[in-house]
């Protein structure tokens, strides 16, 4: 134990003693070479960033330029063009764009009680403890697995489960895949994002105003309902916010349950076809006016997502003032 | 006579197996005002959180003995109707800031889902208010966030929102602790006036406040009950060397 302190001791003096020994010359030139070494650093640091703000512009103006030619010919009515018509090329993205919107919001529905559930119970309830260690490492694993994995489950497991509903309900075409199906998938995969940020942003709930709640009486539960919600609702709704933003953008899992029809879903057991799945399904095979109506599609999309996280974003920024 | 109402017979606390609080027996007769005082660490903030089984809510904390309110025990009681026997107030002034004054005054009810009527919500208002000097200077801004109000003012309203829900006994943990000298006195005009219809147990750092607000005070020390005597007795002559050192400023 002495020598390891005394080593220690000798390896400060090692490092201490050669800095003091340096010349003031030379101590003038290894600070210029340090300044260099610091402004090239500076260089580096800034050219990076802003080699990332100028891809995504070109990312959106590639969009812009390759949907021109749909723009020119549907103009804005395009986003309410009730026809996908490859044969006659008339394309409007209504189909799609109900498509999108309806499996995101009912799979936003759908999760929204299991992903705030989550967030209590990790963030307020049984913060620490085994179960809750392995409950947080699940819904994290939940948004690391690939999306076509779920897309494979999905195939196995949801649609025979929803054709079984669907002969229950009698319902006339019974292939178990379509919207709700999709819905569910979706459901589970966007848990993560708004139990993750429900989590500790409900973490953030002085505790001071919990014990001014139990000290006049308030049950756990009350304390939930009275404090911690009203507190954290911002919170809370930025993170269905970031859900949303993910289910709108997920292709591959969507793609492989929803049916891919290019029909306005008449009912949440129809088949359909989201932007993202139509632009992974078409594009291959597209050119000219379909090729760009498609960009175009990606385009709407990149718009609704990213309009969607920038709101997320701001009243994540408002709840942390 | 006085008559007792709280009383704790052979308490011990615990944070896992570490005992903060050892073999406390005190008695608290009705209507005085307690002070508790010691060093940091000395327990004396946790035992007065075992009164109204805060303590419970730490996780790993827990708690031996009996703690007697009215000769029933606590500790047999839900921790809620204890809680509504005996008030809190904080070392912070913690009104909820999304409620306005009024809401905050009768947030007790609110949190326990009990209805009352517009008419009784106003008195009880007026009458907790009224209570802890602050009626006059917000009765016309009760809509306003209390929040909005000074750390003094916020500090009565936390104890105006105790009261409010008509307990027996108040605890005050360093009520004190986070407030300018002006609003240290007021507060502690205060007692005098709450000891008529309360019981009130302060927790405090401050000697001189011990001695000024007092009819007895207990000192603590390692977690144990060393001296527990009337104020004016303790402060004078003290029995135990360790109250005689602390007194004296040997050691804090």
């Amino acid at each position: 134990m002495a020598e390891t302190v005394q080593m220690e001791d000798q390896v400060k003096y090692q490092t201490v003693a050669p800095a003091k020994s340096l010349s003031y010359a030379s101590r003038v030139k290894r600070s210029y070479r340090q300044i260099k070494v610091e402004s090239a650093f500076k260089v580096a640091l800034v050219s990076m960033g802003i080699f990332m703000v100028v891809l995504v512009f070109g990312i959106f103006l590639t969009l812009v330029i390759g949907s021109s030619q749909s723009i020119k010919t549907f103009g804005i009515s395009f986003l309410w063009g009730k026809k996908w018509d490859a044969v006659n090329d008339v394309y409007g993205a209504w189909p799609f764009l109900a498509g999108t919107l309806l499996t995101s919001f009912l799979a936003l529905f759908i999760s929204i009680p299991f992903s705030i559930a989550v967030a209590i119970f990790l963030g307020e309830y049984f913060p620490k403890g085994w179960f809750s260690e392995l409950l947080k490492n699940t819904i994290e694993l939940i948004a690391a697995v690939p999306s076509v994995i779920y897309g494979l489950w999905g195939f196995l497991v949801l649609v025979p489960f929803v054709r079984t509903i669907e002969i229950k309900l009698g319902i006339q075409q019974q292939q178990g895949w379509g919207i709700f199906t999709a819905s569910l998938i979706l459901a589970v995969m966007i848990i993560p994002y708004a139990a993750s940020l429900g989590r500790s942003v409900i973490q953030m709930v002085p505790s001071a105003l919990k014990e001014a709640a139990y000290s006049l009486g308030a049950t756990r539960w009350e304390v939930i309902k009275n404090v911690v919600i009203p507190y954290t609702k911002s919170g809370l709704f930025a993170g269905i916010l970031l859900s949303l933003g993910r289910a709108l953008g997920e292709t591959m899992a969507v793609t492989m349950l929803i049916g891919n029809s290019n029909d306005i879903p008449k009912s949440i057991f129809a088949t359909g076809n989201t932007m993202a799945s139509a632009i992974a399904l078409f594009f291959g095979e597209a050119n000219d006016i379909r090729r760009s109506s498609l960009i175009e599609l990606g385009l709407v999309l990149f718009v609704i997502t990213m309009i969607i996280n920038m709101l997320g974003k701001r009243v994540i920024k408002r709840f942390t003032n | 006579m006085e008559s007792t109402i709280v009383k704790s017979v052979d308490y011990n606390a615990y944070f896992g197996d570490n005992r903060v609080v050892k073999n406390v027996n005190i008695e608290i007769p009705r209507n005085t005002v307690i002070a508790v005082m010691g060093p940091s660490g000395c327990g004396k903030t946790t035992f007065l959180r075992g009164i109204n089984r805060m303590h419970e809510l730490i996780p790993n904390a827990t708690a031996k003995g009996k703690i007697l309110l009215n000769n029933e025990d606590v500790m047999e009681m839900h921790p809620i109707f204890v809680r509504l026997k005996i008030g809190m107030v904080f070392q912070r002034p913690n009104p909820f800031p999304n409620l306005s004054i009024y809401d905050n005054v009768i947030a007790g009810y609110k949190l326990n889902g009990i209805k009352l009527p517009k008419a009784e919500k106003d008195k009880i208002v007026e009458e907790s208010l009224t209570k802890v000097a602050l009626w006059k200077e917000v009765k016309d801004s009760l809509t306003k966030k209390g929040s909005f109000l000074s750390g003094g003012q916020q500090q009565r309203l936390c104890i105006a929102r105790a009261v409010a829900m008509a307990p027996e006994v108040l605890l005050f943990d360093e009520p004190t602790s986070a407030l300018d000298p002006i609003s240290t006195s007021t507060v502690e005009e205060l007692f005098h006036e709450l000891k008529k219809n309360y019981t009130l147990i302060i927790v405090t750092h401050n000697m001189q406040q011990a001695a000024r607000v007092s009819d007895r005070t207990a000192f603590f020390y390692m977690g144990e009950l060393v001296e527990y005597d009337e104020t004016k007795r303790m402060f004078t002559n003290p029995r135990d060397k360790r109250t005689q050192n602390y007194i004296t400023g040997r050691f804090s």
